[in-house]
This record gives structure tokens, sequence and C-alpha cells, in this order.
């Protein structure tokens, strides 16, 4: 007796759960808002990408053309596929002293995985990401950027 | 010549008197199938790039997507490019594989599902042959397209097609006994298997109805067992692309590869006509006796639009149970048919001969 309840309670069961499924499939169908699909090349003008897609990594400038980059090369070290290059140069402060800067903060986009650990280690969070996603270029050597504008400057306060 | 959308029989016996009447009977009776021929093979073509389209795009909106939005008008031409594609498309030629058998197997699918359209009531007088067996012959018509099944996999010498074969026909052999089963309670109630008095008894009265509860029980076993005899999800073991590749068709391109994609829609639509005329009234308008003007409203819209109208609803329910279901295993799909369905339809069965030995139905 307990085998047959057990049998018919099965079937009710497995009924139930799947009206559960069919209802939220045919929710899906009978509400059109639910689409999640963007046409991209259409909506090109008004996409904007959410704030932790991993674009590209660029070096946010002030509108003083400072950045924070000290050119202490740990972005460099981290690196684990050689993706940037940091080429330091001595600036000589007016205390007379002998200070290290950047020169060129080389990124070769290419080469380059997005797994963030560049601006996850920044001590002075020189270093972000951008929305930027179209990519694609015809010559090879467009992917290697110079990541610090020409004439900047170290942001004041930042060692 | 007096020709009504409502009924067919007078054109279709127009065609026939005109042809007697300027040649011999047998050369009539050979154009007229001709004529008929060519008349399914388009519309089994319409049918299957519509039904392509619109599985696409019903299964798009049931996982929050689109679906094809690019070639014409909301992505209408989407499949007729998908076709000329395939046209054009080479057909690879397998080592070691069974030539005769390997060509022979998609057209084998191809006429089991035609041989079934020919006997599909679509409106009045619009039905090929009226066979006094028709449920009969629908259904070994219909369970025909395994052996081109088997016959793809065996020939492919292919692990994977032959283990595709031989669950698909494992699964037709289960699945055949409830749909003959669950078409047996409605002929018991029908007193009849010609489908066109079928459909003639349902006129005040779809059989869903007046059949009541084990007409809707077995509506309900064979919706599921016919999806799991066309092979479609979640009993779409025989293909299964995650574990077999593609299963029976791994090795066929082009147009035979057309061919399989496309017996299975049609298959689809077949499955869902059969339980339109069985279950709900065929081409009869929805009518309720004694309501004149109702009644009369319903019967303006012309019968083929009632068909296809409850086709259509039908194929979308089975839609719906391929993008909701995840797929069975092939030992739960046994357990299904053995453990639960055969035994709920054969008492179905004895249930519905007791109503109608004691008339407790309407």
């Amino acid at each position: 007796m307990k085998s047959v309840i057990e049998y018919f309670k099965g079937i009710y069961n497995g009924i139930k759960s799947l009206l559960v499924g069919m209802s939220v499939t045919g929710g899906y169908f009978i509400k059109p808002g639910t689409t999640l699909t963007q046409q991209y090349p259409d909506n090109r003008d008004t996409l904007v990408m959410f704030e932790r897609f991993k674009g590209e990594v660029v070096m946010p400038h002030n509108e003083k053309n400072e950045h924070k980059c000290t050119g202490c090369g740990i972005c460099e070290i981290n690196c684990p596929n050689g993706s940037i290059e940091v080429i330091p140069t001595t600036e000589v402060t007016e205390e007379g002293k002998k200070k290290r800067i950047i020169d060129k903060h080389i990124y070769h986009l290419g080469m380059c995985t997005f797994c963030g650990l560049c601006v996850k280690t920044c001590p002075s969070q020189a270093l972000a990401f951008s929305q930027e996603f179209e990519h694609a270029v015809f010559d090879r050597k467009k992917l290697t950027k110079v990541l610090n504008q020409p004439g900047s400057k170290l942001m004041k306060g930042v060692e | 010549m007096e020709f009504s959308i409502y009924d067919f029989s007078s054109f279709t016996a127009w065609i026939d008197q005109s042809l007697r009447a300027s040649m011999s009977p047998g050369l009539a009776l050979a154009i007229e199938m001709l004529i008929i021929g060519v008349v399914i093979l388009i519309f089994y073509a319409i049918v299957g790039l519509f039904l392509v389209y619109a599985e696409r795009k019903v299964c798009a909106l049931m996982q929050n997507r689109l679906g094809p939005n690019r070639v014409g008008p909301g992505g209408m031409f989407q499949t007729i490019a998908d076709l000329v594609k395939l046209l054009f498309v080479e057909l690879v030629p397998i080592k070691n594989a069974d030539k005769i058998l390997f060509s022979l197997a998609p057209y084998i699918v191809i006429i089991a599902s035609f041989m079934a359209m020919g006997a599909l009531p679509f409106a009045k007088g619009l039905h090929a042959i009226d066979l006094n067996i028709g449920v009969f012959y629908l259904m070994a018509v219909s369970s025909m397209g395994v052996v081109g099944v088997l016959l793809a996999g065996w020939a492919s010498n292919n692990k994977y097609s032959l283990i595709g074969a031989m669950r698909s026909g494992a699964q037709i052999v289960s699945y055949e006994l409830s749909v003959g089963m669950s078409l047996v309670t409605i002929v018991v109630l029908a007193g009849t298997m010609q489908l066109s008095e079928i459909v003639q008894a349902q006129q005040y009265g779809w059989f869903i109805f007046r059949g009541h509860i084990p007409a809707v029980i077995a509506f309900i076993i064979y919706i599921v067992a016919s999806t799991a005899e066309t092979n479609r999800g979640p009993f779409d073991l025989a293909e299964a692309e995650s574990e077999l590749t593609a299963g029976f068709h791994t090795e066929y391109s082009g147009i035979r590869f057309a061919f399989f994609f496309l017996a299975e829609y049609i298959n689809m639509f077949i499955v869902a006509a059969i339980a339109t005329t069985v279950f709900f009234g065929g081409w009869m308008p929805f009518n309720v006796y004694g309501w004149e003007g109702f009644n009369k409203v319903m019967n303006l819209i012309p019968p083929f639009i009632w068909f296809l109208g409850k086709t259509g609803a039908l194929i979308f329910l089975i839609m719906w149970f391929k993008w909701t279901f995840p797929r069975l295993r092939i030992d739960q799909l046994l357990t299904l048919e053995w453990k639960y369905f055969l035994p709920i339809n054969i008492v179905n069965v004895l249930i519905m001969a007791l109503i109608v030995l004691l008339g407790w139905h309407w």
C-alpha cells in the first residue's frame, strides 16, 4: 500500500515540478521586456558598458595633465605575460635630489590577458580599466600603446 | 463549378470530373496522384521552413534572446538563406560507409513523413486518402521513420551514430506503445478508425471534452509520447549533442542532413496534426450544441484555419517542452514509459471502455 502511495505521489510531484518549469519559460515567452540581447552595432551610440568591465588598461590623467605613476615598476613585475614595460628616467628635484620618474609606460594590448594584476597591485592607483572594447586594428603596431600622455607630470603628493 | 473555402469537396470533385472527361481513368488517377504529390511537396517545404523559423524564435524568446533578426523583416528569410547554403554544401563521402544504405536513409525518413501527410484531413474535402483504418495507418507510417534513423546510424560506420540510432530504436519501440494505446482510447470513444468520421463525430464537442478525464489523460500521454517518438527534446537522446556530437546524423552533410532536419520538423507537424484530428476536432470549428449564434460566428472562420491554428498551438506546446526540460537519461526514459505511461494507459483504456459502455460521456 505504501509503495502505491509513493507511486502516485511521485507522479503528482513530477507533474507539479514540470509545470513550475514551464511557467518560468512561458513567462519569459509572453514578457518580451525580459529579453537581454543587446543589438550591438545598432546601439553603438547609446551602449554603456558596466563599470567592472575590463576593456583595456589606461592611466587616468587629471585636467592639469598629471598622472599618479611613480615608475616603481610593480606592475611590470606582476604582469604574467610581459605586457607592460616601464621605462624610467631620473629628474633633479628643487632640493637638488635625484628622483626616479617615468619616461614611458608601454602597454602591449596584443599580449594582455586582462587579468587585472597590474591595476590591483599598483600602490598609487595609477592604472585603471577603461570600458573601451573595440580593439580591432589593421596594424599590430597600433596595439602597443604609451599610457602616460606626452608632457604629463606626476601628481603632487603621490610618492 | 462552385468554389468555397469552407468546403473543398466540390472543388476536388470538379478536378476529378474534368480530368476523367478528357482522358482514360488510369491516366486521370496518375495525374491526380501527381498533383497531390506536388501539392504536398510544396506544403512540406513551406511548413518545414516556417517551423524551423518558428522554433528559433520561440526558443529565443524563452531564453531571453531575440533569435534571428537580420535576414528580412524579423529574420523571416533566415531559414531560406540556410536552405540555400545547405544546397550548396558538399556531400562529404564517408570512407567504409555502406554507400547504398547511407544515401537511402534520409529518403526513408522523408518518405515516412510524406506518407503520413497524405492521410491527414486538412479541411472539409481536403483529404488525399480517407482510409477506413486511418488512425492505424498513421501510427504504422509515422513510426517508419525510425527505420531511416537506424539505417543512418548503421551505415555511417561511426560509433556515435550507431549509439544514437540504437537509442532511437529503443525509444521508438517503447513509446510507440503509448502513442498507440492513447489513440486506442479515443478510437474506443469514437467507434471508428476513419479520420473523416472521427472529425465528423466531433462537430458538437471535441473528443477531449466529450471523453473528459480519460481523454485528457490520453492526450497528455499522447503529446509526451509523440514528442519522444519524433526524437525531440527532452527525449532527443538519439542526437544528444553533448555526448554523441550529432547522433545518427553525425556523418551527414549538405542536403542529406537537411532532409533529416526537415523531417524532424515535419514529424512534429504530423504528430500535432494527429492530436488535433483525434482530440481537438480536426478542422471542425468550436461549436456548442444549441448555441446557434455562437456557432455561426465560429463557422465563419474557414476550416483549414481552424486546423492549422490548433496544430500550431500543439506544436508550440511541443516546442515549449523542448526548451524547458533537460534531456532524460536512457534509464529514466525507459522508466517513464514502462513504469508510468504503459500501466496508466492500460487502465485508462479500460476506464474509457467502461464510460462508453455506461454512456457516461456526452
